[in-house]
């Protein structure tokens, strides 16, 4: 087999495992949960048959690991279960399918994680590899320490100050993104503008400042000084000689940066009440709503375990070593 | 050899160094630091400072609600009182020694989890460093605030169990780190020759690894602790994290985040929810200048011109 | 380009006028090159040498109008064939890079760009240039890997810098600096990084490739023989300033400045050969493997003299280091045995007492890497004193400054750390400290390949004295064959794992020679500017 095939099913295989081992977490967190719940979700009026038919329900009757595998087989089939939430003592289920709950949020977050990366990935790859390239000048002082700035600040800072000033201040843009389906996509950009806003300084700052880190370290490769001793000329050092060796850092900051853009979206959205997952998640974590939290973690940890996964993948095939074996 | 030069290992060229005093050359150090890092050492000072004398300093207590919700600045309440009637100025005083102090304890614990085992982990190289790098692995690629916030909804929020999460998962990167520069030491020449001489285990680790690896390890704890005080306070705002009626930055920007609306009508009022926002990151800049200061001074990390 | 164009040959090529170049470090400008001299006649070679922070690579690349980041050339004229380099714009000094001027780096395996065949880094330059269409500049490229002696040269072009050898890349990128025929290559420490007998098939290509193409060259290394070899001058550098120069025979012969004289100084060391028929150390049959992978030592017996020195001799991969750690007890080997005092020393470091321990110890070849640098001397010295003598408070610190008095520093060494010393007072340091636990065997490890030529004699003489004095005996491991004549009584020569060869020095270094010894002695450098066409043509005549 090719080195190369080997070392992707490997690194694949390697995901899969991590995708497993974090399910299995995720799903022992209904374990941990104390005795009594079943009271906490019920109320105090809950009586004993509707008690132990919710246990039931839930399965915990069962041994653990029948539970996991009808678990896993269920999120595979898209079924992450039913909401703690809208049950009540006298036994009466108003509850929802989890996946009734998220699917509509997720595709507002999705939306808002795309609209968000389409404008912070090419921008911050710009400015990282222009101060990189015109290194210590004002240009590069001044973006750094603006960037510097921007790592530095919670988000919900940058959030209100960006309120402050173009919702409350000046009225250029609405200050809660509550979009809805019905919405044209014009007027979802419109209302997203500022989430979209926040999370793309914050991004930006980060990834522009490890693409500059990326770009420099590349750059003193001794052949790179080769090249430009051959009378190479810069734009050709950078397109022929920096670039093809550079795929596999710069896969990696944008991976980095789309996970931390997923995670970002928890407390952006939550300032904006913006109705997607990670809002979701927070109202979730308050109400202990066990499945909707479950389904929300695996969603995230999924996105970032694959984000980093195709980054890995990228640098193995990029790499010229594995690319031509000996 | 000829007559003219003589050859005197004493004579040899070196960097003499005149030998001074630790505080004298802490001083000296201090002299030579740039503006940005005293900008931080006074500011870190200032913040450890209103945390320690919190109560002395605060006109009111964090949970007295006996005053009218929504007050003006001045007239009594320095920057008015909140949503049910606490006094704002007392609160930002006692939300540094909370949000400082959770945040001071959570690093000191990851960095006690984290940093034995890492040590632990590159000195033996066995089995156990196997089955502790991979958990580490496993645990990485959840991430963290998503991690904190399903364990939070498992065993509510308190603030030990605040404190327990957060160092736990922030301890991975302290392992990672504590292993990568211990390894570093341990295929050092003079770990060998301890060995050669047949030290015991403790006094290697003690005499010949730990020095060495204490300047990176202190200023990773500026940056974790930078982390873990971000991650604590968006926690809060959140409302999942120190819970009320403690008082705490994150928690205070959103229980009056409304008022930013009324910016046109009352722009103090509007800013009062930022002041504990912009504490947050002026502590994390002034953290962040220091360590880089620091981390600048030990590595002998050269400017790149 | 033909001939005619370039000119007669001695006509001045490269003039450089005081140069002084600062490098930024520590916060401030620090003078590199201070204020050289350069002239440089066409198809002539310069040889530029100098210890390590001597300035050459600074000075050789200042001759291409190139001054790498975080050095500035603050004033001094480089004139190339009537161009001033020093302030010609970037765009000039390229159209003159990789076509009239060229640059052959240390390591070919970092100086290749990882992404890219040989064959199309090769002919950037003259393409790029429009010197060549791509099929000429091929059909070129592959003639000059046939005059470079490269295997299957129509290939060879066509993998990637990692599935060739080093030996391979090194004489590629020669290939590749010729192959736009410029007018001047700057050769910086081209061999440094390879063994000596793949040195020889290097140096040879390129001295061929410089003569056939009437080409000039300022040749840059630490080493005298192997400039002695490339240069028609030599010009010495020490502290970024110019000691001396002259014509490569009368420098070899006639040296003027004290300096220069003293790079000669390690051979100047001769210590005649004894033996003794009272083994110290003797290995027996010993097999080593590093982990459950491949095995390094194959059956290694050696017997080592009380009271004398015996060099282990080889190449990287040769199991000369390997053998220490078998000794050492850091690598207990998979079968044979090691008889101290004709005892058997348990495989294992765990296993051995501590009076096993205190009678072998070990110096490095990087004192830097030996002590720790939040240690300061007495700590260092001090603590074998305590771990196996037992001394304390005054009596050790009455030790210490005998010791340090041995090595010959003075007390003011006494509380300083490891950053405060040169390079050859750490490596005394380090003796100091083997000799602080009063031991029978000192195992010396390449301890001066990583010092510079003047400091090198310093610590060998060192060894001497405390041999003299003590009786001690050292176990020397070394690569450079100069050091070994200098001062051992025995020489054991391994290759690929095993011993070749084990005998008195005189022995070993006079015929008749078992093949390998014969070709790694005959491979080492000699101050003799004829010793590479001698060498060469007695091989061919082989």
């Amino acid at each position: 087999m090719h080195p190369i095939v080997r070392t992707v099913i490997q690194r694949l295989l390697m995901g899969l495992f991590t995708l497993f081992v974090v399910s299995l977490i995720i799903f022992s967190s209904i374990e941990l949960l104390p005795g009594d719940f079943g009271e906490a979700v019920l109320g105090q009026a809950a009586t004993e048959e509707t008690v132990t038919a919710f246990r039931r329900e839930l399965g915990l009757d069962q041994p653990a690991y029948t539970r996991y595998f009808q678990w896993v087989a269920g999120v595979v089939q898209g079924d992450f279960g039913t909401s703690f939430s809208g049950r009540a003592a006298s036994g009466i289920d108003r509850s929802r399918d989890v996946v009734d709950l998220i699917a509509p949020r997720l595709e507002n977050t999705l939306f808002l994680a795309v609209m968000t990366a389409l404008i912070a990935v090419p921008l911050a790859l710009f400015l990282g590899i222009t101060t990189a390239l015109y290194r210590n000048t004002i240009y590069d002082r001044v973006v750094n320490a603006f960037t510097l700035t921007t790592i530095a600040t919670p988000e919900f800072f940058v959030a209100y100050i960006l309120i402050l000033f173009f919702a409350s201040l000046y009225q250029v843009f609405p200050s809660l993104a509550n979009i809805e389906q019905s919405m044209s996509f014009g007027e979802k950009i419109y209302r997203s503008a500022l989430p979209s806003l926040t999370l793309t300084l914050v991004i930006v700052a980060h990834m522009m400042r490890m693409t500059r880190a990326a770009i420099i370290n590349l750059l003193a490769s001794p052949y790179i000084e080769m090249a430009r001793l051959k009378g190479v000329s810069s734009r050709r050092v950078i397109l022929k000689h920096a670039l093809p060796n550079a795929w596999a850092p710069i896969a990696t900051v944008i991976a980095f940066n789309l996970a931390y853009l997923v995670v970002g979206v928890v407390v952006v959205e939550v300032v904006f009440v913006y109705p997607g997952i990670g809002q979701l998640m927070v109202d979730a974590v308050r109400t202990r709503d066990i499945p909707v939290v479950q389904a929300c973690a695996l969603f995230f940890a999924g996105t970032y375990i694959i984000l980093n996964l195709v980054a890995d993948i990228i640098g193995i095939i990029t790499n010229p070593r594995l690319l031509h074996p000996r | 050899m000829s007559e003219t030069e003589t050859y005197s290992a004493t004579a040899e060229v070196a960097q003499v160094r005149q030998r001074t005093s630790r505080g004298k050359r802490i001083w000296i150090d201090l002299k030579k630091a740039p503006i940005s890092a005293w900008f931080g050492l006074i500011v870190i000072s200032i913040y450890g400072l209103v945390a320690v004398f919190a109560p002395l300093l605060a006109p009111y207590d964090q949970a007295d609600t006996s005053f009218g919700a929504y007050l003006p600045w001045g007239d009594g309440h320095l920057l008015g009182t909140d949503q049910i009637g606490r006094d704002f100025f007392s609160r930002l005083i006692y939300g540094a020694r909370n949000t400082i102090g959770i945040a001071l304890a959570t690093t000191l614990l990851s960095f006690l989890v984290g940093g034995s085992l890492g040590l632990m982990a590159a000195i033996s190289r066995n089995w156990i460093d196997q089955v502790l790098s991979r958990l580490v692995d496993v645990l990485m690629a959840i991430p963290s605030l998503i991690f904190a916030l399903m364990l939070l909804s498992i065993f509510g929020s308190t603030t030990w169990g605040l404190i327990v999460i957060i160092a736990i998962l922030d301890s991975t990167r302290v392992f990672r780190l504590t292993r990568a520069v211990s390894l570093n030491v341990v295929v050092m020449d003079y770990v060998e020759v301890a060995q050669l001489r047949g030290e015991k285990l403790g006094w290697v680790m003690r005499r010949e690894i730990l020095p060495n690896i204490l300047p990176p390890l202190i200023a990773e704890f500026g940056l974790r602790f930078s982390f873990v005080f971000l991650t604590i306070a968006a926690l809060s705002f959140l409302g999942v994290g120190i819970q009320p009626p403690t008082a705490d930055w994150g928690s205070m920007v959103r229980e009056n985040a409304s008022l930013i609306q009324f910016a046109k009508y009352d722009i103090l009022g509007a800013i009062t929810p930022l002041l504990p926002a912009a504490a947050i990151a002026l502590l994390t800049v002034a953290v962040n200048f220091v360590v880089d200061w620091f981390l600048h001074k030990t590595s002998g990390l050269k400017d790149e011109h | 380009m033909n001939t005619e164009e370039r000119g007669e040959k001695g006509d001045v090529l490269l003039e450089m006028k005081n140069i002084v170049i600062d490098g930024w470090s520590d916060e401030r400008w620090h003078q590199i090159i201070r204020g050289v001299d350069l002239s440089l006649g066409r198809g002539e070679v310069l040889g530029l040498i100098g210890e390590s922070g001597a300035g050459k690579s600074t000075l050789g690349l200042a001759a291409m109008g190139f001054v790498r980041p975080g050095c500035r050339l603050t004033s001094g004229s480089i004139m190339f064939d009537g161009m001033e380099l020093s302030t010609a714009s970037e765009p000039e000094k390229r159209r003159l890079w990789g076509t009239r001027i060229a640059y052959v780096a240390q390591s070919a395996a970092a100086a290749f760009n990882p992404a890219h065949r040989l064959i199309d880094q090769t002919i950037e330059s003259s393409v790029r240039h429009d010197l060549m269409n791509e099929a000429e500049a091929r059909e070129n490229a592959i003639s000059l890997y046939a005059a470079m002696q490269l295997p299957e040269p129509e290939t060879i072009g066509f993998r990637y810098p990692h599935q060739v050898s080093g030996g391979q890349l090194q004489r590629a990128m020669t290939a590749m600096a010729m192959a736009s025929r410029p007018d001047l290559i700057i050769f910086d420490e081209p061999t440094t990084a390879l063994d000596v007998t793949t040195q020889v098939e290097v140096l040879a290509a390129m001295r061929d490739a410089i003569e056939q193409f009437n080409t000039a060259a300022i040749y840059i290394t630490h080493d005298l023989a192997v400039v002695a070899q490339m240069a028609d001058t030599i010009k010495v550098l020490r502290y970024g300033e110019e000691m001396e120069e002259a014509e490569t025979r009368k420098m070899l012969t006639h040296p003027e400045h004290p300096y220069t004289k003293s790079l000669w100084s390690v051979r100047s060391i001769q210590k005649p050969a004894e033996t003794s028929d009272d083994y110290i150390l003797e290995i027996n049959g010993v097999d080593a493997a590093y982990g459950k992978g491949l095995k390094v030592l194959h059956d290694v017996s050696i017997k080592v003299p009380r009271g004398r020195t015996v060099a282990i001799v080889g190449e990287s991969g040769s199991g000369k280091s390997t053998t220490a750690r078998v000794i050492t007890g850091l690598l207990p080997p998979v079968a044979g045995e090691v008889l101290f005092d004709g005892q058997a020393l348990p495989p294992e470091l765990r296993q051995r007492s501590r009076a096993q321990l205190q009678h072998i110890q070990m110096i490095y070849q990087m004192a830097d890497t030996a002590m720790n640098p939040k240690q300061t001397v007495a700590e260092i010295i001090g603590r074998p004193l305590e771990f196996y003598l037992n001394l304390r408070g005054k009596a050790r610190e009455a030790r210490i400054i005998q010791l340090l008095d041995l090595i010959e520093l003075d007390e003011s060494f006494y509380d300083r750390l490891p950053t405060e010393l040169s390079g050859g007072q750490k490596q005394r340091i380090c003796i100091a400290r083997a000799v602080a636990a009063e031991p029978e065997l000192i195992i010396c490890d390449e301890v001066t390949s990583a010092l510079d030529q003047i400091v090198q004699e310093g610590i060998l003489k060192l060894l001497l004295k405390l041999q003299r004095d003590f009786g001690m005996t050292f176990v020397f491991i070394t690569h450079d064959i100069a050091t070994v004549k200098a001062i051992s009584d025995e020489i054991v020569v391994m290759y690929q794992g095993r011993v070749v060869e084990q005998g008195l020095k005189d022995a070993i270094l006079s015929p008749p020679f078992p093949e390998y010894t014969k070709l790694l002695l005959s491979s080492v450098p000699e101050m003799d500017p004829d010793w590479l066409s001698n060498l060469l043509a007695e091989r061919a005549g082989a």
